[in-house]
């Protein structure tokens, strides 16, 4: 365990050695921001005729959507780069486990996105302030909850691809790809088919935010989906490095 | 504290070290020296852990590579030939993080003794991508003696060091060589000459040769070389010594010096430049020529390119 921390907090401190992470950190706080302003302004209005109060939702729903765009580049130098500088060899003769490496680089780059989730955190607060008798903060729990396993689950995956390439821009797209497939792709066919549909949908990423924590229901399926997840890509990233051992 | 049997590792169809066994005692510094691609770096990384062997097994202070890989890593130091460093960290920081995966208590002032040790006080506060390439290599150098580990293994140590540091690093692997085990890699025959106790000169994935320096000297010299040079012309020179008796293969340099032989033990040197002054020469140089390690070298690994 202390080794996957060593790993992580060096890990977290090169992000904000690095301007890429200070650009994935705007791309998403900047959107998120104007997104709020956008629903104060028009909730602003509906509230003089009676309409209901803002909501988080949609912009914990903006979060995870950009996540899938912006959390490859987070994750594409973790170990690729590593492979390619030779510093892979350090850590390969260092007294810890592949295992140990491979979760320390996920939980240092979950370590950086739960930092700028923190900062949204400002939103509902906001929000709380102008709402009477004030927001509904199980609600906001349980969506920050799903926010926090999504982006872990993806940071997973996207860790152990870094881990299969030596070249970044390699673990980038193929990261990307993956997500853009499990995002949109894997429950189009599933309104088409007689059987089966209820497998394509479990696949599914973006049925397992939207539709449940974002809104409040917190579901077993959906925390044994993204561990499942995160088991998968931490599984991936521990045997990418011990193949390269073989190698 | 090392010993290797049978060691075989292939890559793929390609065969990098060929059923390789030697050992090295605490205490002792082995050189392994051997020409580029002779599968040095393979051995070493099997050594460390870093990868596993296709055949063969190896033991490094007391613990199996294979096996008991994590309890090798624990108590073997370990510089690899391309001294891979995080160039955006500083040096103290990324010796601190080294220290941390190897669990040293009290890191901050054991990084602080290291870089005493190597030299790099001052830069302690740089960044690793701002610093030299020698002064690299000693970034590589502290971070592995931080753990003060019983096996050392440093794959060229002194390669991009000016002439300066070169002594300083020797002098240091030397100390440390005096109560654990160094095994290091090299290609500068003077370099193994000059720290190492035992020397293995490996080519094509296998040891050809393993002794001291000394002993491997005395083996292949048959005969001792010497080098005559005289002011002036010198025809009639190489007549002239070959009249002294037990004086073998002379030969007339372009240069107007001559080279000649004598057996082992028999030193004929003192009547040679009885003869030359003798016979009206001004005698300025007579040097013995002794067989250097990178004639044995050659020699032993059979190598086409000639650079005396």
């Amino acid at each position: 365990m202390r080794n996957i921390w060593t790993i992580a907090k060096r890990e977290y401190d090169t992000y904000f050695n690095s301007p890429l992470a200070y650009v994935v950190a705007f791309s998403i706080l900047l959107p998120m921001g104007i997104y709020f302003a956008l629903i104060m302004f028009v909730s602003s209005q509906q509230a003089m005729m009676g309409g209901p109060a803002p909501e988080t939702s949609p912009i914990n729903w903006l979060f995870v959507f950009l996540m899938i765009f912006l959390s490859p580049a987070l994750t594409m130098r973790l170990l690729s780069d590593e492979a390619r500088m030779g510093t892979l060899e350090l850590l390969l003769t260092a007294p810890i486990r592949d295992f140990e490496l491979v979760a320390g680089k996920w939980l240092g780059s979950l370590l950086f996105v739960l930092a700028i989730a923190a900062l949204t955190l400002v939103f509902p607060i906001i929000i709380n302030n102008y709402v009477t008798p004030g927001i509904d903060w199980m609600v906001i729990i349980s969506s920050y909850l799903g926010m926090i396993l999504v982006s872990a689950a993806l940071l997973a995956l996207g860790t152990g691809i870094s881990a299969i390439f030596t070249n970044q821009f390699a673990a980038f797209f193929v990261t990307l790809g993956l997500f853009f497939f499990l995002w949109f792709m894997v429950g189009l066919p599933a309104s088409y088919l007689q059987e089966g549909g209820d497998v394509l949908n479990y696949l599914s990423l973006s049925t397992h935010f939207s539709q449940s924590m974002n809104n409040g229901t917190i579901n077993l399926g959906d925390i044994v989906y993204y561990l499942s997840l995160i088991a998968l890509g931490l599984f991936t990233g521990t045997t990418a490095v011990e193949i390269r051992r073989w190698r | 504290m090392i010993k290797v049997s049978g060691l075989t590792k292939d890559y793929g169809a390609r065969r990098a070290i060929h059923n390789l066994s030697f050992d090295a005692q605490q205490g002792e510094i082995v050189g392994f020296l051997g020409p580029n691609g002779a599968g040095k770096t393979t051995t070493m990384r099997i050594l460390t852990g870093y990868m596993p062997p296709t055949d063969g097994e190896a033991i490094v202070a007391g613990y199996d590579v294979v096996e008991e890989s994590l309890e090798v890593r624990k108590r073997v130091g370990y510089l690899p030939e391309t001294v891979p460093l995080y160039t955006d960290m500083v040096v103290f920081d990324y010796l601190k993080f080294m220290g941390e995966l190897r669990k040293i208590p009290n890191v901050d002032a054991r990084v602080d003794e290291v870089l005493d040790m190597v030299g790099l006080v001052e830069r302690a506060n740089g960044y690793i991508g701002n610093l030299s390439k020698g002064m690299r290599q000693r970034v590589g150098l502290a971070q592995a003696l931080l753990h003060r580990p019983e096996v050392l293994i440093l794959d060229e140590p002194t390669i991009g060091l000016d002439p300066g540091q070169v002594v300083e690093v020797r002098k240091l692997i030397r100390d440390i060589g005096k109560d654990r085990t160094v095994l290091l890699s090299t290609h500068l025959l003077n370099e193994a000459q000059n720290i190492c106790d035992r020397v293995l000169i490996i080519n094509k994935g296998k040891i050809v040769a393993e002794d001291t320096t000394e002993n491997l000297q005395a083996r292949l010299i048959g005969a001792e070389r010497v080098i005559l040079r005289v002011r002036g012309e010198a025809d009639e020179l190489a007549k002239t010594i070959k009249q002294v008796k037990g004086v073998q293969g002379v030969e007339t340099k372009e240069d107007g010096s001559v080279e000649f032989e004598f057996a082992s033990g028999k030193d004929v040197r003192p009547e040679v430049a009885r003869q030359v002054i003798n016979s009206g020469y001004d005698l300025i140089e007579l040097r013995p020529l002794g067989m250097s390690l990178e004639e044995i070298f050659l020699e032993l690994t059979g190598s086409d390119n000639k650079k005396k």
